[in-house]
Order: structure tokens, then C-alpha cells, then sequence
């Protein structure tokens, strides 16, 4: 095998390490690594509920995945995603709470998700307009964003919309549900899988088309690659900047779809579990590359779900510590090994 | 006179690439030996190997007629071998007396800084290296900062000094003034390697000459008994024409017309005062200049690409519009083509292929397009008919139907940017910044050409360029550019002359950008 043909195995080989590193862990907790592994595997792809889990957990993670890659794309750091996502949840439920009862499904389900997108897009624009019109970094902006956004959607949940002695705000109305796997093929899963997966494999695809596909991509992926000769081919290398936040942040709103109309169907405090952080590993593990996000979000989703199905054997923690191992060897992997891969 | 170095057989491959092939050269002690050779030729790799900074597969180095191995560029230095390399290094914040002395310093606490600066201060003046031992590096001029590296090397008593392409970054009056250190260095019996790449300054100081091409030493030579012709034959494996054809024409209208032009910068540096020139169409101004007199600022306001945060005076008007306030899209579509000075930083994007960098910047013309996508086969045969048009080469060695325009060799990469400009719909001004830089000779007769086939399809053309060569060759009038506004004009009828008695105008030109 030449040193060039390993490049693209790298995400592999961390995971392997990664998955090695966590079975030494297990051993060392006193469990059978091989146990548990199975015990794993047996939960999530030996149940439809546990498919389905599988499932619903790696649909917000795509869309919080294509929140970081896609600004990633223009040298963008966008760790705002937790913040976009909550926003804009927020907004396709408070927008679902005011629709009228009998609102159709064709206005309410697009109203919902416009609305998702939209809050998601302006928070992240803030971190952009700070960037083009002020310089500040936009790593620095979208975290602090996050926090603003969390206190911004507690605090107004629970002083105006959450329902009485609950966490949660009123369920939307009906036309905004998205259908479950269960109505839609006729399964007994019961798990919150949704419509919302589809969505976001067609948004995936979308976001493919625009980036390698379309002239807009021509252009933002220049100014990515090469910003001083980008703007000196007449491309505005700001308005790319607006436009990739925008995108990023509208996908991460559009993570409600999954959230707040396929299950929920309201906003509840805490339940986004972090999937907005967890984005920013799924997009490095795929290397910004759409396509690599759908197969680094399941792989997260798995573990994610896996580790809360052998929690009794084993703690959850310990399957976060592979996914963190998996990144960090990503991460370092080229570093370390950058001498010899660069020395043929 | 002894041999100082002496290389026998030596050979380096980096992968598949030989970069040194059985390269056997000898230098005499107390002479100035030039090795040219174009880029990629092998001369770096080669001045890295007696620098000690690579150690060759194999071959033998011999040190005045001792046998020696170069395990790092440390051994190198023990041995008298010292390197003045392209671009400096020099710790800005310490004083020409500190960067001198730093890894060299003779006692551990309380340094003698003032009697190493007069020390400093008798050698300098002794070789023309005049510098304020106690000037902070940072304050220095580009030619100043150069007196140092070689001043440190003097410090350290090396007998060998290597300079990689010394001239690329000095004004002709400094050019000669370095040369002139060379020769007193070497008539105290320094030996002294010069890597260049410019044949005129390898005539005016060197003794003899050795020339490289694709990893081999082609032949040495002495300079006395060589012409230009004979080095650059030797260089590219066949006749060059150094000199390309420029018949007269009866030039048009004016198409460009910049007045009073004044540009400050964010920082409140006066860039532009007051530059005024015209452009007719069918014509070649050529804007002569020590870089960072204002040609990058000329270049970015004529683009649209300047600072905005700068304050502007003066207009620019082209076929009879003013510009000011517009974007690059728009001066482009107002039949404007330009080739910035920096190529693979302002011009092409690297990881693109050579059909995608083929329409940078013109992948707004409908031709190119089709739905929300470009149309691929459009885009493949403007590819294909440029690269025979423009004799692009490299582009079926590399791998796949549509390298990365990295893959290819800096002339050819600016072919490809002189292709995609010179053939924009509509084009009726076209500016040139530094168009030959870091191109092969070969290449170089090309673009000159397509130069000259441009002025006589009567495009006005605005040349800028630090190579008073190519200025002279090409332009129809000149302008000498000196802190930001044209000092002087040489009219049509004096540019004619002066390329006849060359030397002497360039000499003439240099007075007035300096």
C-alpha cells in the first residue's frame, strides 16, 4: 500500500484505535470488553426500537453536523451549532404553538421548518456580521453564543411558554407533526424515529449538489481555499462568509424538524443532549465531506445510543470517551504521522 | 590557484525525482562562481548539500582539497562555509550587533556589544557593508538587512559564501553595490557561489559559470569567454530568443487614464501622489520601479481590490468610465483583464484543477454556464483549446484528465493565467504585473510574445514590472515610478532609442526610479 492511498484511511484507523483504547477501558472497569461490545450490537441492531433510536440520534446529528461543515468549508469554526439548534427548535415551536388547530400539514410542516431555519440562520449570522464587519473570531462568538441562546430560550420558557409544573411548552399544532416510522411503514418500533431522517438525507444531498455541483460552490470553496484570489476573481469573500454561517446555522435549526416535529412536538429544556456539540465530531470525522457526515452520524449515534443501552454493565461515559478518542486521534494521527506521509 | 570545493559525482533523488544527477563541479578559491540554471534545475538542492542542509545519496564534497561530510549545516559552518539564503534570518527585534553575534555570542553573561559593534563597523567599511552596528534590525532597508546576513558571515570567518538569488529583492544602484563587496570579498581570497538566475549579473561579476538544467551540470564556462546566448542555449537545451521582436505601430485612443491619482493607507502611509499617465490603446506603457513605490497600490486600486479603509484622491478612467467605488466583477466586465504580481497568491487556487483556474474570475460569462451548474463540456474545451493555444505543457504527465494546477511548473501556471486573461470577451485593457516572474526562459520568450500579439490586436496594455529588461524590450513609453508618482516619462521616440544603446538606458532608467 503507497503512503497516498492511507490518507483516506485515517478516520478509520482512529476509530479502531479509539475503539481499542475503549475496550482496554472496559477491561479495566472490570467488564468483558468483548461482553459488552455485543451487548452493544445486540441492543441497537437486534431491535427495530433500538434501530430506530439509532436512527432518530443520528438525524439531529447530521443536521448538526452540516451546521459545522458547511461554514468549515469557507475556514469557518462554526461551534455555535448548540445555540443555532436551540433557537431555532425554539422558534418552529413557538411557531407551531401560535398556528391554528386545523392548519394543514402542507402549510404548517414548511412554516415550522422555515422558521427553524430562519432563527438558526440569524443567530449564526450574528457570529458572521461580528466576523466580516468587526474581525472577531467567530470561534470565540458562536460559543459565546451558545450560552446567550440557552439563557435566552430558558429563560423564556420557563417565565412564559412552558406549561404549568413541566419543563416544556405546549405541543404544536397537529399539522406540524412529522410522521413517525411506525405510521409511516406500518412498523411496531415504537421509537422516535421520523420523516425528519429523510429530510435530512435530502438536505445532505442538497448541500453535496451545492457545494461540488453548483457555481455558488465554484465560488465558496474558492474563497475558502484561497480568500486574497477569490475576491481578486471578483468573488465578494464576505458575503461567502455571511452565506456559509447562515447555511450552517440553518441547518442546525433545521435539527427541530427531528426534535420538535417528529417527536416532541414541543420544546423541552435539555432536550437537544448536546447533539449541537456533538456536530462539530461528526463533521471532523468526515472531513466536512457531506456524504462522510450520514456515516459519522450514525456511527455516533450508535455509540451514543449503545452506551446508554450497557449502561448497566459499564458507564455511559466511557463510550463519550471513544467518541472524544476517535476525534482527538483524527486530530493528531496526521500530525504525528505527517513526516512519513509526506516523505514519499 | 587552488580548488576551494570540490563536488564529485554527486546525485540526490527525492522519490522518482533525480535533483542532483552525478554532479561534478569544481570552484577555485578567491573566484566568483555563478550556477544558473532555470527553476527546478537542481541549483537549490545543490547549495543545500554543500550547506550541509541535505546530505546527498552519493558523491563526495572536498573542502580545499579535504575529504568532508556535512552531517548538518552546523558541520558546514565549522568547515568556513557560510549562506546567505533568499529570504533573511534575522530576528527584527535585536540589533545588527546582536543578530551578528547570536549563537556565536563569546561569553555567556555580560556581552562586549560595543567593541563587537567597532568590530563590525571596520569590516563593513572595509567591503562596502556599510550598517549602524546598534540599528534595530527591523528598521533596516531590504539591502541593509542583506549587508547583515553577509556581515555574519564575515563574523564567523567563513571562507565559503553561498548566496541564493541575492539580487531578487535589491535596486539596481544596490545590486551594484553588492557586487562590488563580492569583489573585494573574493580578492581577499573568499570563494564565493552565486545562485541566480538573471544571466546579465552572472556576466557583470562572476569569473566563471557553471549551468544546471533538469538535475545535471550541462557545462562551466569561463564568464570572459560566454555571451547571454550561449548561457541561456545551455539553460533551456536550445536557442532562446532573448530579445523579442517590438515593430512599431500607430497607437489608438486612450483606453486608460489615471490623473492625479493619491492613495493613503489605513496607517496614514502616503502610498500614491499624484500619479498621472495615460494608456492608448495599441500601446505598452511600461511602469518602471523599485518595488514598494506604490505598485502594489496602483495595481489594487485599478482592481478594485484596495483597502477601503485608505482615503483616495484622483480618478481613474477607463474607455471613458470612472472606475472608483467599483468592484473587480465590475471593472472586469468593463473589458479589463488583469495579472496580479503575486500568481499563486492573487491569481490561480492551487487546489483547483487547470479547467476550473482556467475560468477564475471569468466563470461569470454565461458561456460557461448551464442551469445552477457550469456547463463541464464548454468549460473542457475552453481548457483544451487554451492549453494548445498557449502551449501549455505538464498537463498530461500529471495525473488525471484535470490536475491541480499545482501540479504544474510556475510557467506554465502563468500561462494558464495569461491564457484565461488575455482571452476575456471584450478586452480592451489589459495590466500586467510582473508577468515573467518565477517563469523559465523558455516560457518567458512565450508570454513576451503574447505580449507584443496583444499590443498589435490593439489592446492597451500597463506593464509593471522590477525587471528593467522586460520594460525595456516590451514597452512602448515608459514611466519611472518613485514614491508613488511617475517621476519621469520616457517618450516613444527615446524608449525606440534606448533599446538600441541598452545598457546605457537602463542605466538612465535606474537613475530615476532611485
Amino acid at each position: 500500500m503507497s503512503k497516498r492511498s492511507v490518507k483516506p484511511f485515517i478516520p478509520a484507523f482512529s476509530l479502531l484505535f479509539a475503539l481499542a483504547a475503549g475496550s482496554l477501558i472496559i477491561a479495566a472497569t472490570g467488564s468483558d470488553p468483548l461482553e459488552v461490545w455485543q451487548k452493544m450490537l445486540r441492543s441497537t441492531f437486534a431491535s427495530g426500537y433500538g434501530i430506530g433510536q439509532v436512527l432518530f440520534r443520528a438525524t439531529t446529528l447530521i443536521f448538526t453536523g452540516l451546521a459545522v461543515a458547511l461554514p468549515f468549508r469557507v475556514r469557518l469554526f462554526n461551534i455555535g451549532g448548540e445555540g443555532q439548534l436551540l433557537m431555532g427548535a425554539f422558534a418552529a415551536a413557538l411557531c407551531g404553538i401560535a398556528l391554528p388547530a386545523g392548519a394543514p400539514a402542507f402549510v404548517a410542516i414548511p412554516a415550522l421548518m422555515l422558521a427553524a431555519a430562519a432563527a438558526g440562520a440569524i443567530w449564526a449570522l450574528v457570529a458572521g456580521w461580528l466576523k466580516v464587519r468587526r474581525g472577531v473570531n467567530e470561534v470565540i462568538s458562536s460559543i459565546m453564543l451558545n450560552f446567550i441562546a440557552l439563557a435566552i430560550t430558558g429563560y423564556l420558557l420557563t417565565n412564559r411558554f412552558a406549561v404549568p409544573s413541566t419543563v416544556h411548552t405546549p405541543a404544536i399544532a397537529v399539522g406540524g407533526w412529522l410522521p413517525d416510522f411506525d405510521k409511516l411503514f406500518g412498523l411496531g418500533w415504537h421509537s422516535p424515529a421520523n420523516f425528519a431522517f429523510f429530510l435530512a438525507l435530502a438536505v445532505t444531498a442538497g448541500a453535496a449538489v451545492l457545494l461540488y455541483r453548483s457555481r455558488y460552490g465554484y465560488d465558496m470553496i474558492a474563497s475558502g481555499l484561497n480568500p486574497e484570489a477569490a475576491r481578486h476573481a471578483g468573488i465578494s469573500t464576505d458575503r461567502h462568509t455571511l452565506g456559509a454561517m447562515a447555511m450552517g446555522g440553518a441547518m442546525a435549526g433545521l435539527a427541530a424538524s427531528n426534535l420538535v416535529l417528529g417527536y416532541k412536538h414541543w420544546f423541552e429544556a435539555g432536550f437537544s443532549t448536546g447533539a449541537g456539540f456533538m456536530g462539530i465530531a461528526v463533521a471532523l470525522l468526515a472531513g466536512a465531506n457531506p456524504a462522510g457526515i450520514i456515516l459519522s452520524a450514525l456511527l455516533f449515534a450508535w455509540l451514543d445510543y449503545g452506551g446508554l443501552a450497557v449502561n448497566t454493565m459499564v458507564p455511559k461515559d466511557i463510550f463519550m470517551m471513544v467518541q472524544a478518542i476517535t476525534i482527538l486521534s483524527i486530530i493528531s494521527f496526521p500530525a504525528l504521522f505527517g513526516k512519513w506521509l509526506k516523505s514519499e | 590557484m587552488a580548488t576551494a570545493v570540490k563536488l564529485s559525482g554527486i546525485t540526490k533523488t527525492f522519490g522518482n525525482l533525480k535533483a542532483n544527477d552525478n554532479v561534478t563541479l569544481s570552484i577555485e578559491a578567491g573566484s566568483i562562481h555563478a550556477l544558473v540554471g532555470e527553476n527546478g534545475a537542481g541549483k537549490s538542492t545543490l547549495s543545500n548539500i554543500l550547506y550541509g542542509l541535505l546530505q546527498p545519496d552519493s558523491g563526495a564534497i572536498e573542502i580545499d582539497g579535504k575529504a568532508v561530510k556535512f552531517s548538518s549545516a552546523r558541520k558546514a559552518i565549522e568547515a568556513g562555509i557560510g549562506m546567505v539564503h533568499q529570504h533573511f534570518k534575522l530576528v527584527p527585534t535585536l540589533s545588527v550587533t546582536e543578530n551578528i553575534i547570536l549563537g556565536k555570542e563569546e561569553s555567556r553573561f555580560a556581552l562586549p556589544t560595543k567593541r563587537i559593534g567597532r568590530e563590525i563597523g571596520q569590516l563593513g567599511a572595509r567591503h562596502g557593508l556599510e550598517v549602524e552596528p546598534g540599528a534595530l534590525v527591523s528598521t533596516l532597508s531590504v539591502g541593509e538587512q542583506q549587508r547583515v546576513e553577509i556581515l555574519k558571515l564575515l563574523y564567523r570567518r567563513a571562507r565559503i559564501l553561498i548566496l541564493d538569488e541575492p539580487t531578487a529583492v535589491l535596486s539596481p544602484p544596490e545590486t551594484a553595490k553588492l557586487f562590488a563587496t563580492l569583489r573585494s570579498l573574493a580578492a581577499e581570497g573568499r570563494t564565493i557561489l552565486l545562485i541566480t538566475h538573471k544571466l546579465d549579473e552572472v556576466l557583470a561579476v562572476s569569473d566563471s559559470v557553471s549551468v544546471m538544467r533538469k538535475g545535471t551540470l550541462v557545462g562551466t564556462v569561463e564568464t570572459a569567454a560566454t555571451s547571454k546566448e550561449e548561457l541561456a542555449r545551455m539553460m533551456v537545451g536550445r536557442d532562446v530568443l532573448l530579445r523579442t521582436a517590438n515593430p512599431p505601430q500607430s497607437v489608438g485612443k486612450t483606453v486608460l487614464s489615471i490623473d492625479k491619482l493619491n492613495y493613503r493607507s489605513p496607517e496614514g502611509v502616503e502610498k500614491l501622489r499624484g500619479l498621472t499617465l495615460e494608456v492608448r490603446a495599441g500601446e505598452i506603457y511600461g511602469i518602471a520601479g523599485v518595488e514598494g513605490n506604490g505598485q502594489s497600490e496602483l495595481l489594487s486600486l485599478l482592481w478594485g481590490t484596495f483597502d477601503r479603509d485608505g482615503t483616495t484622491g484622483g480618478s481613474i478612467t477607463i474607455d471613458g468610465r470612472q472606475t472608483h467605488g467599483l468592484s473587480p466583477a465590475e471593472i472586469a466586465t468593463l473589458g479589463v483583464s488583469m495579472i496580479p504580481e503575486d500568481r499563486l497568491k492573487s491569481a490561480v487556487i492551487a487546489e483547483y484543477g487547470i479547467e476550473e483556474n482556467l475560468i477564475l474570475g471569468r466563470h461569470r460569462e454565461k458561456a460557461f454556464h448551464r442551469g445552477i451548474s457550469f456547463n463541464r463540456e464548454t468549460i473542457r474545451k475552453n481548457a483544451a483549446a487554451m492549453i494548445e493555444r498557449y502551449d501549455v505543457r505538464g498537463v498530461r504527465d500529471a495525473a488525471g484528465s484535470n490536475p491541480p494546477i499545482a501540479a504544474l511548473s510556475g510557467g506554465n501556471q502563468q500561462k494558464i493565467v495569461v491564457a484565461r486573461e488575455m482571452e476575456r470577451p471584450g478586452l480592451k485593457l489589459l495590466v500586467l504585473a510582473q508577468p515573467t516572474r518565477g517563469v523559465d526562459i523558455g516560457a518567458i520568450e512565450q508570454i513576451h510574445q503574447r505580449i507584443i500579439d496583444a499590443r498589435k490586436s490593439g489592446l492597451a496594455i500597463l506593464l509593471i514590472s522590477s525587471e528593467l529588461e522586460e520594460i525595456v524590450s516590451l514597452s512602448t513609453r515608459i514611466g519611472c515610478l518613485y514614491k508613488g508618482s511617475i517621476r519621469h516619462e520616457f517618450s516613444e521616440e527615446e524608449v525606440r532609442k534606448g533599446r538600441e544603446a541598452e545598457s546605457g538606458f537602463e542605466r538612465e532608467i535606474g537613475m530615476h526610479i532611485t
